[in-house]
């Protein structure tokens, strides 16, 4: 009996359920060396903003107990030079494509939609009203129903139904379910989460904030049980919705947890620092996983932690 | 720049750990990949175990190859991963990334070439010198650090360099003084005509700066805190000022570590750009 692993998010089909995790595989080019991208489920790229952008000073990371601080403040080269010499590369590699996607205005993000809307090759966009490493606070959409849901307006009105759009959430907020029915109602197909947790290092020699940019992105397995918990609840308030899952997932079974909690499909970010296999290592390790417990396919297991206890 | 083409993740056998002074010798055999091992290039090591909190690789520059493919790393016990791979036994299987990062380039023709050397940074001129040497270039090596107990200076690396000079801060062995103050006379009196450096950053820029007024060329090898080492955490940046005339955050993992002195923004070395 063969399984079945593809998955559906916001309605486009992936015929794998591990993706990469945007901010953490570049543009696929470099693990490419590792593993045939077009395997995965998809490469979600580094979220992209309208101008190149320097991002901010180093040092830009600190590692912590299994985990690690970013302060990258979305260094890139813009849409522009990224459909270019990004896209079609990817393309040609047989790799499905997630462009994720940053601004600083709802603008920004409906002129990048704009740029977006009718390049073939691209499977869904992601939509990062997330990033913690900006100056502002108030920037950071997605702490605020509102600001959320009028990025996603914003980027909903230009890519019409064309493609579907993935909205990328912090679990830095009170209620993150307030926030997810936000995006949904404003047209998101489907919710990625979670986004770093914003923290801190303070050098003990320097006696200073350790990282150039003050604050920084945790990740890795110190924050897999926050994101568990935000996918579940996010599944329970809302359980037609599609979740891509991600932070802090190491192995297959931490993959598989994720699917129980809620999500149709994985990202693999940090874990690629310290495994640049890691993508495809979990994904096998996944197909076995599923294959061992006895389900059918993967849709079977999305979500499978909300049964009631004992109805097995 | 694309990751280095001859890239592999392996597993490694540590075949001999020793101890030298302050450092550790560590050689590993990693088989047919040491063909694609040039000087300046790096590996990045997986550390702690399955079940360690240290979920990143720790980089460091290869000092020296043999053709029994084996390559040498020279690492200073200093932090919790560093410490962890200089207590691993002999015959240990270890999760390596490698060859990364660009090399340094090797002069055409013959010529002179000044070694510039910081505390353990001097390990991987040993294997440049070799290069050098076979190629008909004289070494003038010159290696500095805060004291004695911390110049590495291997005898069998010594034969390639035609010069060896030493420099303490607090006068326990060789010259007393900073590398870097020496630098001009060494430049004048043996007619160097390319430096490479390998050592903290603040005396990469020293010696850039000496480069820059005596016009000869400088490769240094950077060092900035990197996550991962194949060019998909973007951490480990470094302002350069590019072949179209603009100052850009490249990586030091991928552009790098080797890179072109001059072009190296010191200046804009932990500031936003």
């Amino acid at each position: 009996m063969t399984l079945d692993f593809g998955t559906t998010l916001g309605g486009a089909w992936f015929p794998a359920p591990i993706f990469t995790a945007s901010g953490c595989a570049s543009s696929g080019k470099e693990l490419a060396q590792f593993f045939p991208l077009r395997e995965i489920g998809a490469v979600v790229t580094k979220s992209i903003m309208v101008k190149a952008r320097a991002g901010r000073p180093t040092p830009r990371m600190a590692e912590t107990p299994s985990g690690m601080l970013n302060s990258i403040g979305l260094q890139g080269p813009g849409i522009d030079a990224f459909l270019i010499e990004d896209i079609p590369w990817l393309a040609s590699q047989g790799a499905r494509i997630i462009v994720s996607i940053a601004g600083e205005t709802a603008d920004e993000f409906a002129t990048l939609a704009r740029k977006l809307r009718g390049i073939s090759g691209i499977s869904a966009i992601e939509v990062n009203i997330s990033c913690p490493n900006v100056e502002n606070r108030g920037l950071v959409f997605a702490c605020e129903p509102t600001s959320a849901s009028e990025v996603i307006k914003s980027v909903r009105g230009i890519v019409g139904g064309e493609l579907p759009i993935l909205a990328k959430l912090t679990p830095d907020v009170t209620n993150i379910v307030t926030i997810a029915k936000a995006v949904i109602d404003a047209g998101a197909d489907g919710i990625a989460m979670i986004n770093t947790v914003l923290g801190m290092v303070i050098n003990t020699e320097t006696m200073l904030p350790h990282l150039g940019g003050k604050t920084g992105g945790l990740s890795g397995p110190a924050i897999k049980p926050i994101a568990i918990r935000a996918i579940y609840q996010v599944k329970e308030a809302l359980p037609e919705v599609s979740i891509l899952g991600m932070g802090g997932v190491a192995s297959g079974k931490d993959a598989f947890e994720m699917i129980l909690a809620g999500a149709s499909g994985v990202s693999i970010g940090t874990a690629s620092f310290g495994d640049p296999s890691a993508v495809y290592r979990i994904q096998n390790e996944l197909r076995e996983i599923l294959t061992s417990k006895g389900f059918k396919s993967l849709r079977e297991a999305v979500g499978y932690a909300h049964r009631s206890r004992g109805t097995d | 720049m694309p990751i280095n083409k001859n890239a592999s993740q392996i597993l490694a056998t540590l075949i001999s750990n020793r101890r030298i002074g302050v450092y550790h010798q560590l050689i590993f055999e990693i088989g047919d990949l040491v063909r694609f091992v040039r000087p300046g290039n790096f590996i990045a090591i997986s550390v702690g175990g399955d079940s360690s909190r240290m979920i990143l690789r720790r980089a460091f520059a290869i000092s020296r190859t043999n053709d029994r493919g084996t390559i040498e790393l020279i690492v200073s016990p200093m932090g919790s991963g560093s410490r962890w791979l200089c207590s691993q036994s002999e015959g240990s299987r270890i999760d390596v990334v490698t060859p990364l990062g660009t090399g340094f380039g090797i002069p055409s023709e013959a010529t002179t070439a000044l070694l510039v050397g910081g505390g353990y940074g001097s390990a991987p001129l040993f294997g440049l010198a070799e290069v050098l040497k076979t190629r008909g270039s004289r070494v003038i090596m010159a290696l500095g650090a805060s004291t004695a107990a911390k110049i590495y200076a291997p005898i069998e690396g010594k034969r390639a360099a035609t010069l060896l000079k030493i420099y303490t801060e607090d006068g326990s062995a060789g010259e007393s003084g900073r590398v870097t103050d020496s630098l001009p006379n060494l430049i004048e009196e043996h007619d160097a005509r390319v430096i490479y450096s390998c050592g903290p950053m603040a005396m990469l820029e020293a010696v850039s700066q000496i480069a820059a007024e005596k016009d000869i060329a400088h490769q240094c090898a950077v060092e900035e805190s990197m996550a991962c080492g194949i060019g998909i955490c973007m951490t480990c940046v470094i302002p350069f000022k590019t072949s179209s005339g603009e100052i850009k955050n490249l990586r030091s993992c991928i552009d790098g570590p080797v890179m072109d002195g001059e072009l190296v923004q010191w200046h804009l070395v932990g500031k936003q750009i």
